[in-house]
């Protein structure tokens, strides 16, 4: 969708800005807010660039960065913490050679630290996409990793 | 078609769907289908019965069993067995204990469905399906209200049960409602908190996973008692199946007519929305959460004026925790004090709970508010997992944390305020010695650096403070004097920061030092000289570390 549509979806309303940029992000390849459209919206939408890339910044949920294709959001809150959080984190390390913020060198997965993602009964959790994974453990988190990297056609070359 | 003779229900919520509740169900249609038993038996999806290490949880009713841990592979055994063959299947049952929400004529199980005024069809009923919340009563108190009575005596009723919000801080929910139905203007509104985001707290998503008409018949409540007709539900971004839920709720409630123009045939309106987060703690706090709701930053609101006279697109507005607005149709139909005959004089009703940690039984409880720590923990989270109680954290990163002396507290607002202590939000972490309360610390600061907003000074450069310390604290290689310069800086906060965000250290911290002190300080290098505070500010700030 471009700029325009979302904008017209939503309605051009500054309490819809969030569901926009939801929307927006959602749309782009490489799961971010690009400056291009952001400027766009900024004229739609009648708000200076650097009002919208400040609201945007304030939220863990949208990046103003390309993202790799899957976004790993661990959780790094107290309960996950407590049922071994740093494992799972040292294990994606060694397995994809990323730390939080960073995406692989192909592209498929940027690491980032999630706050508590309410799952709290099956720690320690990460969600991947819009896919939660709970219970997890080195062993866990490796197959999950392979799994999704199995199903992406360019990864097979790579 | 012919009735049938049991069902199968299946908690379908994030939790399970993670570890393969909608395989195990279809497999189970699957199943019946190809033995031509579909008619026979029903599947049904329904919400959370509480436990979460209970695996994928099928129950059979009328029958009264209770499958768990199942996977699919495990599925036509079962049903060859029970619905074929007519015997219980034993080496998949779960034990007795397990759940304690599933309905049943068992006498211990039955003690802890006394009372159940939120989650009491989490479980039992089809989320999805508004037929099967319109069958056990619902909407028939938002029916009777709009019929029957004037907004002012809603609002008396909602006044004399005593109900207190159920987000954390317990403001009385009545005069609540009364602040904002006294504003002056024609346009209010109604917001449902479904921000969610104290660590270890999950009541709110379960509510909505499990019984989401229950949450909108509340709002519609309110809005008649405060004169609003729009509602919101502003739910995390993180909650996919819980938008999916609230959502078809709400669609499924407009096609009802329960929702929309001229309610029950009388001349109120009254319709929901649902607005999306992005990934802020901070805004679980009601005037950022406002905020946020507007498109802007989450950055909270000097207060007052307060929501009532000015919140959403500064209007009237009432914002209140899902638990809380849940809790109003029952109060409706049952009467103030029908639930006032439950829980405390200052806490009436029910609370629920999440407890975790190293327990047995972790998972969601609604009980008396008024009962012990002690009997969350033995009673209802079956006890200890492994190792002994050393502490638990109540209601979140933002809560204090509890020794073993306080288990005999009653857990209402009054009698833990007595005490010295705040009840909270609802998550129960439970831990055991394996625990360090240094290593803790250090996790529940991490978590508030990366929460605060950055808005006031105290807390973007306090907490950044506070982490150097917890962090050094961890390692043992803390400086003499860190333990009372951590204590210095927790209580300041307390005391400037502008919103409850950069206020909640203080919890953690100073219950930590109340019954740990010894721990915390063993974690001082007393040989470590601290660096000169170097000419930087913002080194200055950051203490020299």
């Amino acid at each position: 969708m471009t700029v325009q549509e979302i904008v017209a979806k939503r309605g051009n309303a500054r309490e819809n800005l969030l569901q926009i940029l939801h929307d927006l992000q959602d749309s782009t390849e490489g799961n971010y807010l690009r400056r291009e459209d952001v400027e766009v919206l900024a004229r739609e939408m009648l708000l200076s660039v650097s009002d919208i890339v400040g609201t945007a910044t304030f939220y863990t949920m949208f990046s103003l960065k390309p993202r790799g294709r899957h976004i790993i959001r661990l959780c790094e809150s107290p309960p996950c913490y407590i049922m071994g959080e740093e494992n799972i984190r040292e294990a994606i390390r060694e397995k994809l050679g990323i730390d939080f913020g960073e995406t692989t060198a192909d592209g498929l997965f940027t690491l980032e630290p999630s706050s508590c993602l309410g799952s709290c009964g099956v720690a320690p959790v990460m969600m991947i996409d819009d896919e939660l994974y709970g219970n997890l453990t080195r062993d866990k988190v490796g197959r999950i990793l392979d799994g999704i990297a199995a199903r992406e056609p360019l990864a097979a070359g790579a | 078609m012919a009735k049938p003779r049991a069902y199968i229900m299946v908690p379908v919520d994030a939790d399970t769907v993670i570890i393969g509740a909608r395989e195990v169900k279809s497999r189970f249609s699957a199943e019946l289908g190809r033995r031509g038993l579909a008619d026979e038996v029903r599947v049904l999806e329904v919400g959370s019965f509480g436990p979460t290490n209970a695996g994928v949880i099928a129950a059979v009713q009328p029958d009264g069993v209770v499958y768990g841990r199942l996977t699919p592979a495990d599925v036509p055994g079962i049903v060859e067995e029970h619905f074929v063959k007519g015997r219980i299947c034993g080496r998949y049952v779960l034990p007795r204990e397990y759940p304690p929400e599933v309905p049943s004529d068992d006498d211990a199980r039955r003690t802890q469905q006394v009372g159940r005024v939120v989650l009491d069809n989490c479980g039992r009923i089809d989320p999805e399906r508004i037929e099967e919340y319109i069958a056990g009563e619902g909407y028939f108190a938002l029916g009777r209200a709009v019929g029957e009575m004037t907004p002012a005596q809603v609002l008396d009723v909602v006044e004399k049960s005593g109900l207190r919000g159920r987000g954390g801080a317990g403001f009385p929910t009545g005069r609540k409602w009364r602040f904002c139905a006294s504003a002056p203007g024609d346009v209010k509104y109604v917001i449902c908190n479904a921000d969610e985001g104290e660590p270890g707290t999950f009541k709110d998503r379960l509510i909505m996973e499990g019984d989401p008409h229950k949450v909108l018949e509340g709002m519609a409540l309110c809005g008649y008692a405060i004169g609003a007709r729009m509602g919101y539900v502003y739910i995390r971004g993180e909650y996919k199946l819980s938008i999916e839920r609230m959502q078809k709720a709400i669609d499924q409630a407009r096609e009802y007519g329960l929702l929309g123009k001229g309610l029950f045939g009388s001349a109120f309106d009254f319709d929901v929305d649902i607005k999306i987060g992005a990934g802020a703690y901070v805004c679980g706090e009601e005037t950022a959460l406002i905020e946020s709701m507007e498109g802007k930053r989450g950055l909270p609101r000097l207060k007052p004026p307060f929501p009532a006279q000015c919140g959403y697109l500064c209007k009237p507005t009432n914002v209140n925790n899902v638990e809380t607005l849940a809790a109003v149709p029952a109060i409706l139909r049952h009467g103030a004090d029908w639930f006032r005959s439950m829980g405390t004089e200052g806490t009436p009703g029910t609370k629920v709970y999440t407890v975790l940690g190293h327990v047995n039984r972790p998972g969601l409880i609604e009980v008396q508010a008024g009962i012990t720590l002690r009997e969350i923990l033995n009673d209802y989270a079956g006890g200890m997992a492994s190792g002994t109680f050393k502490m638990a954290h109540l209601g979140g990163t933002a809560g204090e944390i509890l020794g073993a002396e306080m288990l005999d507290v009653p857990m209402d607002y009054d009698a833990m305020q007595k005490v010295g202590h705040v009840l909270g939000s609802g998550a129960i972490l439970i831990m055991n010695e394996s625990v360090g309360i240094n290593d803790y610390l250090d996790a529940c600061m991490r978590f508030f650096k990366h929460e605060s907003c950055g808005n006031c000074n105290p807390c973007r450069n306090g907490l950044h403070a506070l982490c150097g310390i917890t962090g050094r604290l961890k390692a043992k290689e803390g400086y003499p004097g860190d333990v009372a310069l951590m204590e210095e800086l927790v209580m300041s906060l307390k005391t400037v920061a502008f919103c409850p965000l950069g206020q909640s250290p203080a919890g953690p911290v100073m219950s930590a030092l109340r019954y740990f002190r010894a721990e915390v300080e063993a974690g001082v290098d007393p040989t470590r000289v601290r660096p000169k505070p170097a000419h930087s500010h913002l080194e200055k700030v950051e203490l020299g570390v």
